[in-house]
């Protein structure tokens, strides 16, 4: 990961940033590779199945609308598609605007390029730095019927506005009862996850935290096609939506995303690849390295895994990924962020819940996720869930029950 | 919060830092001021001098009318009809009342809990009285004064104090957490200042309406918090959001000397709230809050500044006294002295200051207070006792309104909970809410 800044003061032209994003996981300063590893390989995003490195495999997703399906498509990476359906949500609605630190200049992560020029800086504007202030008065713009995107530079930094997000946001509707007034309109985006060097402050996924929450919906994409779909929903749903965004991805993820609008549906999960023997859980970045790690194990002890992306981990769509153990037996369940109350904890808790389920198991639920620790600079290789990890989880799950 | 991240690559080279795109400033040589992007019209000194707060006199206190109910300020002419000032002082009879009514109520365990907002009727009917029914309004939860101004019925106090099935809030929030969407009156939470920073977006959200439909009218929002409040991190976040984006907000804060047992002393060292004001950039007036006529003066005005330069917030501390506790659930005796508040209950009270400007003019008397309180009572009495005998919400209301629509996780948790009323019939109550458990089906 490169510092975003660096990127501003070059100003590459857009073919350079791809040739950078290639890059990235290869020349990453901190994290690199044994000589002989055969599982934690840097995930090459130029070749895995998971984007659409074509046209047609973009508009063969059969949750996009037609009219999309027959439209073109552009390479883009994660921040462009971001990008791409911020710009969206601003010309199909007045109603809606944005603001955050330094989102004005395009944003850190370039998220929001040429937004405030296009779309004029009453729309699209800075604000001080102070996330409590940011969504004190981002819930207060969509009280009075706009629909806000507001931006948290990271979501480390979400914490100051904690008591906005969940005292105020989450029960605006509940309180306000047949007054009929929500904030529903809002949208919070926040970059989040591992980036190889971030350390205490620019690494963490405080997506469990937010699932704890009645009234929000916290959502995470895997890729640019999602980001545009999921990130669009958010805007449009009438619940407010904490959209997480893999920062790791943001340049490292490229494919051929649907020019037309489209969005994807909230608290449904999808089935990225079918199996019969074990169901992997997950969402976000590590997603892709399950699919490296179901790769080598199908390979190696000639099973089939099936990868389930939760894409909404709150509310989360339990009938998917019931569907998916009953069939399977086995469920591991991987993210970045701490195992303590994490959402793996809430996955294999519904899992031994449901009686239909439960006793289809034929192995405990195994949780690869983040230790219970910080993220310590020179140590994230260690702490995330890799190759090996899950690798080691679906043999386990197999081999030893 | 601290950004260090531009800062990880140990090896990046400074002039690839970005540069400075929103200012062209540079200092000149032989300049008599600064010329530093944050701070440009600023003279040099050459004496090494602190800014010493202490040697500033503190910021005067705007009043109309003295303690005899008596004009002071020579310009001073009311601008109501003789009817519109005894509505208004009846406002702020009424509340008064249901005070005393609802104070009572619950030391007899009628309704849960109850705040007064003695001493302080005429910032909140005052105030309210100088803005436009359209004008949003957020509230911290002793502003009886501003729902009653603007129209909020007996029936709708009563109902939202016993929670009962009429109540908006659907029986979920704690007494004197009202709201009205008619009244334009967000409603009423508990966790302190929250409400300050989402009236800068709201008061942005207004302008921005406007300006893409010229044919609504010019609208503010007002924001009420008690000087404790003020010391929340929101309180700072609410004033510098709005002075940096050109919000039409009318901060108004009710400075009453308490919050709960904290006197100010501990709660800050500057001159009051209104002093900070001038610190964000901010229009800044102190008035005294007893004074009916200051308040509405002040608020007057204010509305026309936040609407001045495309919008702008305002800063209005009002000074009162807490006369009463905290809440039901606080005995002020326990931190301060009886005689103190029995002084300004009986030597300065807005009630009775209003109250002897409308006798000094003729338009009020003892006959007149007598019957008014009277009426008020019964209006009162009646209206507690209907809404004391209404059914409670649904037993569904739990469930709904936490996401637009429900989610699958609810509705099986709402046919849990009936499940587990049918089967353990006498562990729960259900009669008084309105359809028993019949609510909880799946619809």
């Amino acid at each position: 990961m490169k510092v975003p800044r660096l990127i501003l003061t070059a100003r590459p032209s857009p073919a350079a940033l791809l040739c950078r994003a290639s890059s990235v996981v290869s020349r990453r300063f901190y994290s690199s590779h044994p000589p002989n590893a055969r599982l934690n390989l840097p995930i090459d995003y130029t070749s895995t199945p998971i984007l659409a490195h074509h046209a047609q495999t973009a508009l063969g997703n059969p949750e996009l609308p037609d009219e999309v399906r027959n439209g073109p498509t552009q390479r883009m990476n994660l921040f462009q598609a971001i990008n791409d359906a911020l710009s969206t949500a601003l010309s199909e609605d007045e109603r809606v605007m944005i603001f955050g630190e330094d989102v004005a200049f395009g944003g850190v992560f370039r998220c929001t390029m040429k937004l405030a020029e296009t779309f004029g800086s009453d729309r699209v504007f800075n604000t001080p730095l102070c996330e409590q202030g940011i969504m004190g008065f981002a819930i207060g713009v969509a009280a009075e019927g706009m629909r806000p995107v507001a931006e948290i530079q990271f979501a480390d930094y979400v914490y100051p506005a904690f008591d906005q997000l969940v005292n105020e946001a989450a029960k605006f509707r509940y309180r306000d009862g047949s007054c009929g007034r929500s904030v529903g309109g809002l949208t919070v985006r926040m970059p989040c996850g591992g980036v190889g060097h971030g350390a205490l402050y620019h690494s963490q996924s405080p997506e469990a935290l937010f699932t704890h929450i009645p009234g929000l919906r916290v959502v995470m994409p895997r890729s640019p096609i999602q980001a545009k779909g999921l990130l669009l929903s958010a805007i449009r749903s009438n619940d407010p939506v904490v959209f997480m965004e893999p920062k790791i991805l943001y340049r490292a993820a490229v494919e051929q995303v649907p020019v037309g609008p489209y969005v994807l549906p909230l608290s449904k999960a999808e089935i990225m690849r079918s199996g019969k023997d074990v169901t992997i859980v997950s969402y976000g970045q590590p997603l892709y390295n399950c699919w490296a790690a179901i790769e080598k194990a199908e390979k190696d002890l000639g099973i089939t895994v099936e990868l389930i992306d939760l894409r909404t981990v709150y509310p989360w769509d339990k009938e998917t990924v019931f569907t998916s153990v009953q069939k399977t037996g086995r469920c591991i369940v991987v993210h970045e962020s701490m195992v303590n109350a994490g959402i793996g904890a809430e996955v294999a808790a519904s899992i031994q819940e449901d009686e239909k389920t439960f006793i289809r198991m034929e192995a405990p639920v195994q949780r690869v996720a983040g230790w219970s620790t910080h993220t310590g600079l020179m140590y994230e290789r260690f702490n995330m869930p890799d190759v090996a990890r899950i690798y080691d989880s679906i043999k386990k799950a197999v081999t030893e029950y | 919060m601290r950004r260090a991240f531009s800062r990880i690559p140990a090896a990046q080279p400074r002039s690839l830092l970005p540069r400075r795109f929103s200012s062209s400033l540079s200092q000149r040589p032989n300049s008599q001021h600064v010329s530093f992007p944050g701070a440009v019209k600023s003279d040099f000194t050459n004496s090494l001098q602190f800014v010493h707060p202490a040697k500033i006199a503190a910021l005067p206190t705007y009043r109309t009318i003295d303690q005899e109910g008596v004009a002071v300020d020579a310009d001073f002419v009311p601008d109501l009809t003789d009817a519109e000032v005894e509505k208004l002082y009846r406002d702020m009879l009424f509340t008064s009342l249901m005070d005393l009514t609802m104070f009572d109520a619950q030391r007899q365990g009628r309704v849960s809990f109850y705040m007064v907002s003695a001493g302080e009727e005429a910032v909140c009917v005052g105030s309210a009285s100088a803005l436009k029914q359209e004008d949003v309004v957020f509230c911290q939860y002793r502003e009886q004064g501003v729902f009653k101004q603007r129209g909020f019925t007996t029936k709708e106090f009563m109902s939202q104090l016993f929670a009962n099935k009429n109540d908006p809030g659907k029986g979920r929030n704690m007494p004197v957490h009202y709201g009205s969407k008619k009244l334009n009156i967000h409603s009423i939470s508990s966790p302190l200042a929250t409400q300050l920073p989402q009236a800068s977006g709201a008061a942005y959200a207004l302008k921005m309406q406007r300006r893409q439909n010229p044919s609504l009218p010019p609208r503010v929002v007002a924001a009420y918090f008690g000087e404790g409040a003020a010391s929340e991190g929101d309180f700072h976040a609410a004033l510098n959001i709005a002075a940096t984006r050109g919000c039409p907000v009318i901060f108004i804060c009710r400075n009453n000397g308490y919050a709960i047992s904290t006197p100010t002393l501990e709660q800050y060292r500057g001159d009051g709230i209104a002093s900070r004001g001038i610190g964000y950039g901010i229009d800044t007036i102190r008035v005294d809050g007893n004074d009916f006529w200051a308040v509405r003066a002040a608020t007057l005005r204010a509305r026309e500044i936040a609407l001045q330069d495309g919008g702008k917030p305002v800063l209005i501390e009002a000074m009162t006294y807490r006369v009463s506790h905290h809440s039901t659930s606080d005995d002020s005796f326990a931190y301060r002295a009886k005689v103190e508040v029995e002084d300004w209950k009986r030597r300065d009270n807005p009630i009775g200051r209003l109250r002897k400007w409308m006798e000094n003019k003729g338009i009020w008397s003892e006959e007149k207070e007598q019957q008014a309180r009277l009426a008020i009572k019964r209006e009162i009495l009646v209206a507690f006792k209907e809404a004391e005998r209404e059914k409670k919400p649904e037993i569904r209301q739990m469930f709904e309104d936490v996401y637009e629509e429900m989610t699958p996780d609810l509705i099986a948790q709402m046919q849990k909970l009936r499940e587990i009323i049918d089967k353990y019939p006498e562990e729960y109550d259900v009669a008084e809410f309105d359809g028993g458990k019949s609510s909880l089906e799946k619809r």
